[in-house]
């Protein structure tokens, strides 16, 4: 590469250039995802009619607004939030703990939020009435959030030994930290009511079936802030994988970065599986395939990561809707017949360059 | 300007590591640190960059380094570390450019390759740093060190290099290269504090060395005056003999207690 010493312009490198086509590829799979999520469904209803009509101001059969506007469009939403911040959370979470197989789902994060978001299910009537209508719709958002984040914090300060990070160590931890999150919910379902446990299933079954302008509503803030958020956090990220003193001798204000990283991927995790349960694999396969393509460099991960979870989401979402209709395969289900042979992969390439 | 601790004092785990040492390096020469193994080496080294919990105080251009700011330090203050790892598939010119961080050059990919071409690496900028050796991963990091702190002064005062080993894995030729790279940053009036094992680098190289011994200072000055057969012998517990000539400068051998 012949580059001009000192030359002002910012010059990208090679594999730069090509992360600026693939964007554009993933820009389109993402048009793609929601085309075919907003299409397909159960119902036979033809939503670009719909839409159509509705645009023309012309007089719409109930039956498909409803399907349109209170089925299709909030589950287009919130599978499109739910997917963006699955991906980013495992992204973040990979960065800050230097490792690829750092994913929420895998390492208890995420049943950390569930313990919260459960707890809350059942329990919230416990909260003075008061409380509870100012936090409304917020409850079990915010305690899968505070969920996640005791989770996380846990998890850093076990499996983290001056600036290292065991995988061992941090997959173990995981595995308790889920166990013991395991043992308090079944605790919860044998306490809880009739109503509480049909919240409880359903929930648990890792779904977006059950989206509504309401769920959209309150993971809609946390998600949008946490995601937001993210990119402040790629040139640190890119920093600590050299490890903690190397980033804080180039200038990273470790500690801080680490808080950031902390709270970003509590937020995005317990906002996603209080709106739409456990949904597992995103979290891994997508930065894995970006890294694959584009390199590891975060500036582009994340935002990348974003679009392209929500965009694998979307897909999953509808094969989950179709597969079988008019039933609906949980897409947990699908999630992880994509995701785990992925996840066996990345461990296979890790294997013999990493020592557990 | 220098680099000055006063009465450092290190506890790692519960063992005493550095009892009360003073150190002192000048810009605009090599400081070697030498020493036998556990000496405190390394340990004096982190101690002067933070990275372990000390007693004592550590004074950069005359600033207190426990009072400044990661980004403030990065500025003035190059690290390399040891070993190095590195968590994701980077490639070499992407490691460099890593050392751009703290923003003072901007994030420039012509100042990145000009570091990699300085420690001779410029035709291997896009190989993925895991798929390098040992002694070229060393020259990576030595490049992102040198693109963090790419000149040998700022603002008229000047830069500091801390060189943890940085010939450890390098074949004869890129010691020599390495060394004189550091040697250049100092002639340019930055300051360099490498911890050395090879004393006969340090002897050709170094304007001050530190012998280090049980986590004391045994002696801080020109080489001529702490590099001596007795200092050598009482350090390293063995024989050393010291040699100069006019031509090559000094040179030390060890000698068998067999053989003599």
């Amino acid at each position: 590469m012949s580059v001009v010493a000192g030359a002002a312009g910012p010059a990208l490198l090679p594999r730069e250039r090509r992360a600026r086509l693939v964007r554009v590829g993933i820009y389109a799979f993402f048009a793609l995802a929601v085309f075919v999520s907003v299409s397909t469904g159960a119902s036979g209803t033809s939503a670009w009619a719909t839409l159509g009509q509705w645009l023309r101001g012309e007089e719409m059969a109930v039956a498909d607004r409803v399907v349109l506007f209170d089925i299709r469009l909030p589950r287009l939403a919130l599978g499109i939030l739910v997917g963006a911040s699955l991906a980013v959370a495992g992204a973040v979470m990979q960065g800050l703990f230097r490792n690829p197989l750092a994913d929420p789902g895998l390492v208890g994060v995420s049943a950390g939020a569930g313990l919260g978001a459960v707890v809350t299910i059942v329990l919230g009537g416990l909260l003075p009435v008061a409380l509870r209508d100012m936090i409304g719709t917020w409850l079990v958002p915010l305690a899968a959030f505070g969920g996640g984040l005791v989770t996380t914090i846990l998890l850093y300060s076990v499996a983290t030994r001056s600036g290292r990070t065991s995988i061992a160590t941090m997959l173990l931890a995981g595995i308790a930290i889920a166990a013991l999150a395991g043992a308090v919910i079944g605790v919860m379902v044998y306490i809880a009511d009739d109503r509480q446990l049909r919240d409880l299933t359903f929930w648990g079954l890792g779904s977006l079936a059950g989206a509504t302008w309401t769920k959209v509503a309150a993971a809609a803030p946390v998600i949008i802030l946490a995601l937001a958020a993210s990119p402040f956090l790629a040139r640190g990220l890119n920093a600590l994988a050299l490890g903690e003193a190397a980033a804080s001798h180039m200038g990273v204000p470790v500690q801080r970065l680490k808080s950031a990283a902390i709270i970003t991927v509590a937020a995005a995790t317990g906002a996603s599986v209080a709106v739409s349960g456990g949904i597992g694999f995103i979290g891994i396969v997508v930065p894995h395939l970006l890294r694959l393509v584009n390199g590891p460099d975060h500036r582009s991960l994340l935002p990348d990561a974003a679009v392209l979870g929500a965009a694998v989401l979307l897909l999953a979402d509808a094969v989950s809707r179709t597969i079988v209709a008019p039933a609906e395969m949980p897409i947990g289900v699908i999630t992880a017949v994509l995701g785990a042979p992925v996840f066996l992969w990345v461990l296979l390439r890790q294997r013999g360059l990493v020592d557990l | 300007m220098t680099v000055e601790a006063r009465n450092l004092h290190v506890t790692l785990g519960r063992r005493p590591v550095l009892h009360g040492v003073d150190f002192t390096a000048h810009a605009g020469q090599v400081t070697a640190i030498v020493g036998p193994n556990g000496s405190g080496k390394t340990t004096l080294l982190r101690a002067l960059i933070r990275d372990l919990p000390s007693r004592g105080q550590v004074r950069l251009n005359g600033r207190d380094v426990a009072a400044m700011k990661p980004r403030d330090l990065a500025l003035v203050r190059g690290v390399l570390p040891q070993a190095a790892m590195l968590a994701f598939p980077f490639t070499a010119i992407e490691v460099v450019r890593l050392g751009l961080q703290a923003g003072a050059e901007g994030w420039r990919i012509g100042l990145a390759q000009e570091a990699l071409d300085r420690v001779g690496l410029g035709d291997k900028a896009h190989r993925l740093y895991q798929e390098l050796s040992g002694g070229e991963q060393q020259r990576v990091q030595l490049a992102r060190v040198l693109a963090q702190v790419p000149r040998s002064q700022r603002d008229g005062a000047p830069c500091w290099l801390f060189l943890d080993e940085p010939v450890a894995s390098l074949d004869v030729g890129h010691q020599l290269a390495v060394m004189e790279i550091a040697a250049d940053f100092a002639r340019g009036g930055g300051g360099v504090i490498a911890v050395m094992h090879d004393l006969n680098l340090s002897a050709m190289f170094a304007g001050r060395v530190a012998l280090l011994s049980d986590g004391r200072v045994m002696g801080e000055g020109t080489p001529e005056a702490i590099l001596t057969d007795a200092n050598l012998a009482a350090a390293y517990h063995c024989a050393l003999r010291v040699n100069t000539a006019p031509a090559a400068g000094r040179w030390i051998l060890p000698q068998s207690a067999a053989a003599s």
